[in-house]
């Protein structure tokens, strides 16, 4: 994984609730054994309507996506987080995730900023005309209006994306636990064990 | 004297391996579903780091997502290719990776085949007190039966068949509590729906929802399968009923369960798992079960819930504003506008399956509705498809399949079907489908597809109508 430390660029003023992310790469898109090539089908529905953010030529290969509330609801297809990988969208901010969403994203490299709805509301404003900055590090979104909004994050994710680091890599180094666990378990409870012919 | 702990925190502290200093747990997962679908590049990425499966033994696959629904073998017995190159490709790659890495694998063929979500319970698979995980939201199923199950990502797909653990921190806990009594022709379908209309669809965002009051206590099982399913929507990762002898008994002699002395001692540890007298939720949502009427969707979230008596929502009346531009968004896709009668509304396409709605209970529901009546001329498509094959032989062996057959409508074979438009069974672009599935998201069903989400009895009413229909007032067809 591509360690992440600042992002700096304009964003796509989407501003819309309850993205989902049937919306975001439709199912037709899902039919891949490949984790690439998904840019093509993202906001494929929102795309078919003129003016829409995505084919605006001022927004082309914007870095950071802003979005309402719940942003990837719906289904666990971590194809949406591809998708916005492979469109280049290396930060997404919003008043607030779907859970299942947010972790596929950071096991992608991309991170979700939560901010309130207001100072959402204000970098929505700030996107149509000019870029915005994004301080991993320092945990700030920064403008060039002197607007600075702080966000929290779990050290751990932030840890993995300053480093770039492979998560089942750091648990496999917690084998010694594992094993322990398992073996207490099956002592323990010997019928969890599923019964497979 | 211990702290009292809810359901969910008492299965959680029995599966933690260990805790970082920020929280983070190490959680030991005991069951796996694979499917096709969100499988393929977690298998690439083991076989590109040299990593094994580590558990095969607590890893089950099945196809679900992309198999058409008509007939896998032709008159002699011999298997029909997918005509869709890349669904064949997908069901190709998890038909390699599930013996490459040992693991037990039920083939489009079997009669054990379903969708995920059926199998895993109906194989006794799913059990109480285990944590369990599956590529696919929908998963929270499962918790139906107690057991703590939500949906992953391929990269934790990945990262559970590399380690069989997740790196995770604890939810908040949630409690829905339907108390008193539902009326006639309200299923667990629309409770749910109602739920959801009641919390939104980020509402249980960052809880894990336990299930509690009399009208759950007194559903079926199968009945709490659809529930649980729908946890998703209601934005929590995982639904939880406390395992009662209602789950004893469903679970009891299924083919991968406990047997003999392991059973008993299943039974004793399962009889614990219960939310503690004095234990505290961080949310409470208290529902009086005599307000919940057969519920419809209108709109394109399944939080956009009316009463099937009730009219389509002006925009206006929404405070948000920006509630108030996804309803006028949602109106447009939808084809409706403010003030329509939601019983007035006329469908094209009936679909009766999902891992929702697709269980011996739910096709008894619609056969019960179907009996003697014929499906309307105006509906293009009616399907009936079962959520897996030994649910569609138990419906064979009742009959159901000849009912529906005779009143017009299509018996297929097990799959995810039309809930998702990723295989064959679509709904075309400005048409409209009552269905029994889980989301009515813009292009779920098929590009441009209008879905009204409703419980099994209702679909099958509609199917006869040709419109969404009240099935109060089609006196003595309720089961």
């Amino acid at each position: 994984m591509e360690p992440l430390k600042t992002v700096e660029g304009r964003a796509y003023p989407l501003g819309v609730k309850n993205v989902d992310t049937d919306m975001i790469i439709p199912a037709k898109w899902l039919k891949t054994i490949s984790r690439v090539g998904m840019g093509k089908g993202a906001f494929e529905a929102m795309r078919e309507v003129s003016g829409n953010v995505f084919d605006d030529p001022e927004y082309q290969g914007s870095p950071v996506l802003i979005a309402g509330d719940n942003f990837g609801c719906g289904s666990s297809r971590e194809h949406a987080a591809w998708a916005l990988n492979d469109m280049g969208i290396k930060v997404v901010i919003a008043p607030s995730f779907s859970d299942i969403f947010s972790g596929n994203a950071f096991k992608n490299g991309i991170l979700t900023v939560v901010l309130p709805q207001e100072a959402v509301d204000r970098l929505m404003e700030v996107a149509k005309t000019d870029p915005i900055h994004v301080d991993l590090e320092t945990q700030t979104v920064t403008t060039p209006f002197q607007d600075r909004f702080r966000f929290e994050l779990d050290p751990f994710r932030k840890a993995c994306l300053l480093g770039g680091l492979d998560e089942i890599g750091l648990t496999l180094e917690r084998t010694g636990g594992i094993d322990r666990f398992e073996q207490r378990r099956d002592a323990e409870q010997p019928w969890i064990k599923p019964v497979l012919a | 004297m211990t702290q009292a702990r809810t359901l969910y925190e008492k299965i959680w502290d029995a599966h933690v391996v260990e805790t970082r200093e920020d929280g983070t747990c190490l959680l030991y997962i005991d069951r796996h579903l694979v499917h096709e679908v969100t499988s393929p590049q977690a298998f690439e990425g083991l076989r590109m780091a040299g990593r094994k499966v580590r558990r095969p033994d607590l890893t089950l696959a099945v196809p679900d997502h992309n198999l058409p629904t008509t007939a896998r073998v032709d008159g002699e017995g011999h298997r029909l290719p997918i005509k869709d190159p890349e669904g064949a490709q997908q069901l190709a790659a998890l038909e390699k990776n599930a013996p490459e890495f040992g693991i037990k694998y039920i083939g489009a063929t079997d009669k054990e085949q379903g969708i995920v979500h059926v199998v895993g319970p109906e194989q006794g698979f799913t059990l109480p007190g285990t944590t369990l995980v599956c590529g696919d939201s929908h998963t929270a199923a499962h918790g139906a039966l107690g057991a703590l199950a939500f949906g992953i990502g391929t990269s934790e797909v990945e990262h559970v068949l590399a380690t069989q653990t997740l790196q995770l921190k604890p939810s908040k806990t949630m409690e829905i509590r339907v108390e008193g009594q539902l009326g006639p022709g309200v299923t667990p379908k629309d409770v749910i729906l109602h739920v959801i209309g009641v919390i939104g669809t980020a509402g249980g965002t960052g809880h894990v929802i336990e299930y509690r009051g009399n009208v759950f206590e007194e559903m079926s099982v199968e009945g709490r399968l659809t529930v649980s399913n729908m946890s998703i929507e209601g934005g929590a990762r995982a639904g939880l009923f406390a395992p009662d002898e209602k789950t004893f008994a469903y679970v009891k002699g299924r083919p991968m369960a406990p047997k003999g002395a392991d059973w008993e001692a299943a039974v004793a540890y399962w009889k614990t798992l219960k939310t503690d007298e004095g234990a505290t939720f961080d949310r409470s949502v208290v529902i009086d079960a005599a307000g919940i009427v057969p519920t419809v969707t209108w709109g394109t979230s399944p939080e956009d819930v009316v009463p099937i008596t009730g009219t389509v929502p002006a925009p206006e009346s929404f405070a948000d504003a920006t509630k108030r531009a996804a309803a006028e968004k949602a109106l447009e896709y939808m084809g409706l506008s403010a003030g329509q009668r939601m019983q007035d509304i006329e469908v094209q396409h009936i679909f009766i399956g999902s891992c929702t709605n697709s269980r011996i209970e739910d096709l008894r529901a619609a056969a019960a509705v179907v009996k003697g009546h014929k499906v309307d001329p105006r509906i293009r498509q009616a399907l009936i498809v079962p959520g897996s094959g030994l649910v569609k032989l138990q419906a064979e062996a009742e009959g159901l399949d000849k009912i529906f057959l005779d009143a017009g409508f299509e018996w297929r074979e097990p799959g995810c079907s039309m809930c998702l438009g990723m295989n064959p069974d679509k709904v075309p672009a400005g048409e409209r489908c009552a269905s029994t599935s889980n989301r009515n998201f813009m292009g779920r069903q098929g590009p441009g597809s209008r879905t009204h989400l409703v419980s099994p009895a209702m679909a099958a009413a509609a199917a006869i109508t040709g419109h969404l229909t009240d099935i109060r007032t089609m006196a003595g067809e309720m089961a």
